[in-house]
């Protein structure tokens, strides 16, 4: 096996893992999990203001949080 | 400081450190390069002293702004994110303390030994070895404090923002060790271990990676905690950013030999590293076009939010020169603009516009939560920054592609004989214009940084005197 053949191995064996990448990603299996990990920038906001500024402030927040707009779902 | 504000659970101290210096590295990095863009303007100015001259002030402004101020903001940022989406404290207070104190001490080191002619000579690792050895460990440092508090993590999924910080630090560790691999001669002299032309390929594997895990990666982890935090919704689409993740990582590796076009590199070297660069625009785009629709439904956010205003400002930028950049790779562009003050437009057109505007966009998010408020001293005083800093990076890129464009061709321009149409000195001379409009650019970009600076400390000091009242006990 020459370098030529080599460097067509590696770059189909490349290929492969991306298609494979993008398998894994989109599969609906995934979904459940990904929307919760998507969610996690907010998931400690209870803490945002941890000591002085109100703290209703995360009621309209919250609801902004839930209409995904134009979200690919 | 008292600690009335301490997060029960968080360590903000150390954030809080990285976020004050990321203001003030800034500003001392930009107003060097407005230094040495005067210089070019006024070359007098180099003052006729050793230590004052464009060659060993430039590349103490790039040290400044590469590695002080989008270091101190990526280390900074880094840390708050990791704790904040893993929902636990730092993995050790005193390792990520070192991390700080030992950064700064290699910034004032590159501060020192830079103005005195202690040089590798390679670009954006000119830094001499003992300062490489203590940038190794501190690195390593950091790399122990992120990676092992994400394995602490209470969540059960490692937020993206985490695995795109986790691979610009790992990245940057091997990165730095392999390129500075040098024998030391004296205590402030070494010769690197590799020698000609593939010296000059580790060095831009080393290059191209700096742009493409430092100014790249890491803010994207940034941007992918921040836009959707300051837009109040999530990531447009997490499938896409994991797609974006392994394609981005995959193909930013090998673009680096487009830095050496038409040199004595092999041509199917030079080859594959302008096909890569093409290709390179791909997860680019994926990245932008992901974190631009996060904003969708929310778009009328922009009219009131000048922060959210920077972040998405920054990912057109980002769009646009992830664009030039694959364009500039084509040889056959390449040959015209390769050595020309283009590139140093298409730089700061990434560094200013992506760079320095995501940052300063996740700053203005951040400063106010790590001193107990919801908001900055003035959101007008930003709204001036904004545009401070877009009409900056407009008239820096604008002028730089005259100037470039112009010596491209001037250089290539032959006479009907063959011989050159222009000596270099009248190319100099026909760039003079733009170097002006240029150093007009950068004082709009500086007078920015002193109103953010401004705005921070009175943010601060705010927050200094709400907390000598007592504060309430937390229920």
């Amino acid at each position: 096996m020459d370098s030529g053949d080599f460097q067509g191995v590696v770059t189909l064996v490349l290929l492969i893992a991306f298609v494979g990448i993008i398998w894994w990603a989109y599969s609906k299996r995934r979904k459940p999990g990904f929307d919760e990990a998507a969610n996690l920038p907010f998931a400690d906001e209870e803490d945002e203001q941890p000591v002085r500024d109100k703290p209703a402030a995360s009621q309209d927040t919250a609801e902004s949080r839930q209409d995904k707009g134009d979200k690919n779902t | 400081m008292n600690t009335a504000f301490e997060h029960p659970t968080y360590n903000y101290k150390v954030v809080r450190q990285f976020a004050i210096m990321t203001v003030v590295w800034g500003i001392i990095g930009m107003t060097l390069g407005v230094i040495i863009a005067s210089q070019l303007v006024w070359p007098q100015l180099n003052l006729g002293l050793p230590w004052t001259s464009f060659g060993r002030l430039r590349p103490l402004h790039t040290n400044a702004v590469i590695f002080a101020f989008g270091g101190s903001a990526l280390i900074g940022t880094s840390y708050y994110v990791v704790q904040r989406t893993c929902q636990v404290r730092l993995f050790s207070d005193k390792l990520a303390a070192f991390t700080f104190w030992g950064w700064q001490a290699v910034i004032v080191s590159a501060i020192v030994s830079l103005p005195m002619g202690y040089t590798t000579t390679k670009e954006y690792a000119e830094l001499e070895w003992p300062i490489n050895i203590l940038i190794a460990v501190v690195w390593i440092s950091y790399a122990a404090v992120f990676l092992m508090t994400i394995k602490k993590r209470t969540t059960s999924h490692i937020y993206v923002a985490n695995w795109f910080y986790a691979a610009f630090i790992l990245t940057i560790a091997v990165l730095h060790i392999v390129n500075n691999a040098a024998i030391p001669v004296t205590p402030m002299y070494s010769t690197s271990i590799y020698a000609g032309a593939i010296d000059a390929m580790v060095q831009w594997w080393y290059g191209h990676n700096a742009v493409g895990f430092f100014l790249t990666a890491g803010f994207l982890g940034m941007m992918y905690y921040f836009v959707p935090k300051q837009a109040e919704r999530p990531v447009y689409s997490y499938r896409l950013s994991i797609v974006h993740f392994w394609a981005l990582i995959m193909v930013y590796m090998w673009a680096g030999p487009h830095h050496l076009h038409y040199t004595a590199l092999p041509n199917w070297t030079q080859s594959l590293g302008m096909v890569l660069s093409i290709i390179l625009l791909a997860p680019s785009w994926g990245g932008m076009i992901n974190g631009m629709m996060t904003l969708s439904g929310a778009w009328h956010k922009l009219r009131t939010d000048p922060t959210l205003r920077f972040l998405v400002v920054a990912l057109s930028f980002y769009g646009m020169s992830t664009f030039e950049g694959p364009m500039m790779a084509v040889k056959t562009v390449n040959a015209l603009s390769h050595y020309t003050d283009w590139t140093i437009g298409h730089v700061h057109a990434g560094a200013l516009g992506w760079v320095a505007m995501i940052t300063i966009g996740s700053m203005y998010h951040l400063i106010p939560r790590l001193f107990g408020r919801t908001e900055m001293h003035s959101v007008n005083l930003i709204a001036v920054h904004f545009w401070l800093a877009t009409i900056g990076t407009v008239l820096y890129i604008a002028s730089m592609w005259v100037n470039g464009i112009m010596q491209g061709l001037m250089w290539r321009a032959i006479n009907p004989d063959g011989t050159l149409m222009y000596t270099f000195v009248e190319a100099v001379e026909a760039s003079a214009p733009g170097y002006f409009v240029r150093l007009i650019g950068g004082l709009f970009w500086v007078t920015g940084m002193l109103f953010m600076a401004y705005n921070v400390y009175m943010t601060v000091k705010r927050r200094e005197a709400i907390s000598e009242q007592p504060a309430p006990q937390a229920a």
